[in-house]
């Protein structure tokens, strides 16, 4: 149990996928404009995070590991996350048309953010039990949904800062998501100390 | 005691800027001779325009009324001089905007002679609604600068049964004597008002708050107002501004008027000192509003001071009477805090100017503005609990619903945030821009919304003329059909019986 | 190499029958924001933007197929707040916002021929044949489709004078 929970603490805040291992860095730069669209394109992620791992790890155990496919792997684990994807965009769709206007691009673009790709991979090479690797994808993707959410609060008040002209724009905030990242380097004291 | 406290306690908000007002407050009255021309604007308060009733080259006595009230919330406007009415046309307002506005220009005949008074011996015999309307006709408006016609204040506080009349003794602005120089005076003639405004509105209680850095002004208002138990004069701390009925009204009753109500709605109404003196006027002398005190100060004025002004004078007029030390690197009608900047001195005085300040150059001077630190001066300055930086920084990105989302609609104006600003920002400045936009995009949006609607009405018109049409076709040709037949059986008689 | 081949088909085809049952019951009919679009828009359906009615050119909004700055009665206030519903950034260097405008008539050139009180969306124009027309300020949204009808050009679009009520303080510049 104590395992357990370290272990979601450590892939939500010290391993963050967005700080940390530097993965999903388009969606992270790109619908962090507005807290409430930061918010859904984590939750949207989250979902697809979590659903895909589990079935990832149903396909990776029962599949590939059980006839030798392990060349199938990249491959069939995109199909599951696009199958994923769709499902959420078409849910979203339904549920909330005005996010799914705000997502644009980026809720299809979820299949080839590499956080989701990039969970389902460490997973496997975890080699985790299901409920291990359910929860770990889970707090992956609550880390990833956190980053974004700070990130799009902390751009909400950059747009209303005055910023040099030179740095106006997407300078200033890579220089703020690398400030985060070095803030983020400090939960690394938890799994040490 | 709780209420000596909440007197004598230093508010937490607002600011303390040095007040100027001496020596200018000092000086004895000055009665300026009336100009040989005056232009006397129909826009001199809140609400509709007056509608001129004189004609060009007409003869006028002083007191004549040269144009009526139009709309329910309108104030007529006098003739400050005997004379003649030379012209009607426009001229600068006193406005930032520059702009101009309709005016009645009139040639004095400087024999200054009056209409015959309308006088009342016992105003306290005459019903509410009498010295309202008595009021509306002498056309008092709110001077303290707010403009609004006192008798339409009146009738609110009939409707809503206010219990305690303020009378505002303020005068928080810099630079600012008028009132001051009213109450020393004039005390009686602003308590007998006060006591009209009390009596017309069916308050039990007259509360007159004055600051307490004016105790020649309260010492003569206690004696004016010793024999009257009602009357309670109050002195308040020196704070600014003080003068702001929100901020008075919490002072003196500890009650917090609401963001979206008026002062009525929490049981009191509040009236200037200036106001009263000219209801006692207009009630008890049957005079209307044709003249006021001015206090023309500034570092460009040589003999700064209180001037007893007829109403239409030119600003330059009364520059020149008070003398200038040097050309004014700024004019302002109003106090330096809220008043309107002016172009230049040919702007008429109106009911609502309660000083003229000519500046010289170093009072002029507005050093640049800086980009904001977020010091938060300006949260604590500010009266009505705003947070002006935050509500700039999103007007600088036009953001102004977001500004209205953080309260930008009770800002009351006063200017506090942006004096207390170490970096200059013009912080009022961006309100103004905002306001002005959130009620221009009201403004469409309503606009947008009566088009839809007559543009749906137009719809309907159309369909409906159409199906008449068709209906009066298909009845002509039934008629037709019905003609022919019967043409067809009269010219065969015989067939068909 | 069989098995690979059949167990990528099966989850293909698994996936697949899934999602076109789940495409089934979330299907979304219309673009529901179609009609909140067109409610803010001014409804005069005068065709400034190119298409018939405001009804069309929601529709157009909502599939992203026009700009937010398509309507020039709505001027800027449109836009921003049709870019803030449609969650797009709105480019507003390219709305002309002159301010608004108004017809009026040219009393000394009007025939009195009626066309223009036909056209106008809004029934703004008033007068009878041979009588010189007039426009009520207060229901004319500007839109210019009177100007293109008038035979003697005794029409022309006037902007509307700014006015001591309607005069907004100037942003201060930015330091």
């Amino acid at each position: 149990m104590k395992e357990l929970a370290l272990m979601m603490v450590g892939a939500a805040l010290v391993n963050n996928v967005i700080l940390a291992r530097f993965l999903g860095l388009c969606s992270f730069m790109g619908v962090t404009t507005r807290i409430d669209t930061a918010a859904g394109m984590g939750m949207a992620t989250t979902f697809v995070i979590t659903v895909s791992s589990m079935a990832d790890w149903a396909v990776q155990h029962y599949l590939l590991d059980a006839y030798g496919l392990g060349f199938l792997r990249t491959v069939t684990f995109i199909l599951v996350i696009a199958s994923a994807v769709q499902f959420t965009e078409m849910t979203i769709r339904k549920v909330s048309p005005s996010l799914f206007q705000m997502l644009g691009i980026y809720l299809p673009l979820i299949t080839t953010n590499c956080a989701v790709l990039g969970v389902a991979l460490l997973l496997v090479e975890g080699k985790l039990s299901f409920l291990a690797s359910t929860l770990f994808a889970f707090a992956s993707a609550a880390g990833y949904s956190l980053v974004m959410i700070i990130f799009a609060g902390l751009r909400e008040r950059l747009a209303l800062a005055q910023v040099p002209r030179l740095f106006a724009g997407p300078p200033i905030g890579f220089i703020v998501a690398s400030l985060l990242a070095m803030a983020f380097m400090g939960f690394s004291g938890i799994s040490t100390g | 005691m709780g209420l000596i406290d909440r007197l004598f306690k230093d508010p937490a908000w607002g600011v303390h800027p040095d007040d100027h007002k001496r020596p200018a407050a000092d000086q004895p009255l000055r009665v300026l001779p009336p100009p040989a021309r005056l232009y006397m604007p129909l826009q001199q308060h809140v609400g509709g325009a007056a509608r001129p009733v004189v004609q060009v080259g007409e003869k006028v006595l002083k007191g004549q009324l040269l144009a009526a009230a139009q709309g329910n919330i309108s104030a007529p406007v006098h003739s400050p001089v005997s004379g003649q009415v030379v012209a009607i046309g426009e001229v600068t307002a006193p406005h930032p905007s520059g702009l101009g506005f309709t005016a009645i220009t009139l040639e004095s005949d400087f024999a200054e002679r009056w209409i015959d008074a309308d006088a009342v011996a016992d105003p306290f015999s005459l019903a509410p609604e009498e010295i309202t309307r008595r009021t509306a006709a002498a056309g008092v408006v709110g001077l303290g600068g707010a403009t609004f016609p006192s008798a339409v204040k009146f009738v609110l506080g009939q409707r809503l049964k206010v219990a305690t009349l303020i009378v505002n003794g303020g005068e928080c602005e810099p630079y600012l004597s008028s009132d001051d120089r009213l109450m020393r005076d004039r005390a009686s003639e602003v308590v007998d008002g006060a006591r009209i405004v009390m009596h017309a509105i069916g308050a039990t209680q007259v509360l007159v708050g004055i600051e307490n850095n004016k105790p020649e002004a309260i010492a003569a208002m206690q004696l004016a107002a010793a024999p009257f138990a009602e009357v309670n004069i109050c002195p308040v701390p020196a704070r600014y501004p003080m003068g702001s009925d929100k901020q008075l009204i919490q002072t003196l009753t500890g009650r917090e008027v609401p963001a979206d109500a008026r002062a009525a709605e929490v049981g009191v109404l509040v009236h200037n000192v200036s106001t009263c003196a000219a209801v006692h006027q207009a009630v008890r002398l049957g005079r209307p509003l044709v003249e006021r005190i001015v206090t023309v100060n500034g570092g460009a004025v040589r003999e700064p001071g209180n001037v007893f002004a007829p109403l239409g004078t030119l600003v330059d007029e009364l520059l020149a009477f008070c003398g200038l030390h040097e050309a004014p690197s700024r004019l302002i009608l109003g106090g330096p805090m809220m008043g309107s900047p002016l172009a230049h001195g040919k702007i008429p005085l109106v009911k609502g100017a309660s000083g003229i300040l000519a500046f010289d150059a170093r009072e002029a001077t507005i050093p640049p503005a800086g980009p904001c630190i977020r010091c938060g001066s300006c949260t604590r300055a500010c009266p009505m609990g705003l947070l002006p930086l935050e509500m700039a920084a999103r007007i600088r990105h036009d953001k102004f619903d977001e500004a209205a989302a953080l309260m930008l609609g009770d800002c009351i104006s006063c200017g506090c945030c942006a004096w207390v600003c170490p970096s200059h920002i013009p912080l009022v400045q961006y309100f103004s821009h905002a306001k002005g936009e959130l009620s221009a995009r009201e403004r469409t949006r309503l606009r947008n919304d009566a088009s839809r609607r007559l543009a749906e009405a137009r719809v309907l018109r159309l369909e409906r003329e159409a199906r008449e049409k068709a209906e009066a076709a298909l009845r002509r040709k039934a008629e037709r059909a019905a003609a022919k037949a019967a043409a067809e059986r009269q010219e065969t008689p015989g067939e068909t019986v | 190499m069989w098995v690979a081949i059949g167990s990528l088909t099966l989850m293909g085809l698994a996936l697949g029958a899934l999602l076109g049952v789940a495409a089934r019951y979330l299907a979304v009919e219309e673009n529901p924001i179609e009609a909140e679009l067109q409610s803010m828009l001014p409804g005069s359906q005068c065709g400034q933007c190119g298409y018939v009615g405001c009804a069309q050119a929601a529709a157009a909004l909502a599939r992203h197929e026009a700009p937010v700055t398509l309507c020039p009665p709505g001027g800027r206030a449109l836009a921003e707040a049709l870019a803030a519903r449609l969650g797009v950034k709105a480019d507003l260097s390219q709305v002309v916002d002159d301010g608004p405008k108004l017809a009026q008539v040219s009393e000394d050139i009007c025939i009195g021929c009626c066309r223009c009180i036909k056209v106008c969306p809004t029934d703004a124009v008033i007068g009878a044949p041979k009588q010189i027309h007039n426009v009520i300020r207060d229901a004319c949204t500007g839109c210019g489709a009177c100007i293109e009808r008038c035979p003697t050009e005794a029409m022309a679009l006037v902007p509307v004078p700014v006015t001591l009520q309607h005069w907004i303080w100037p942003k201060p510049a930015i330091a």
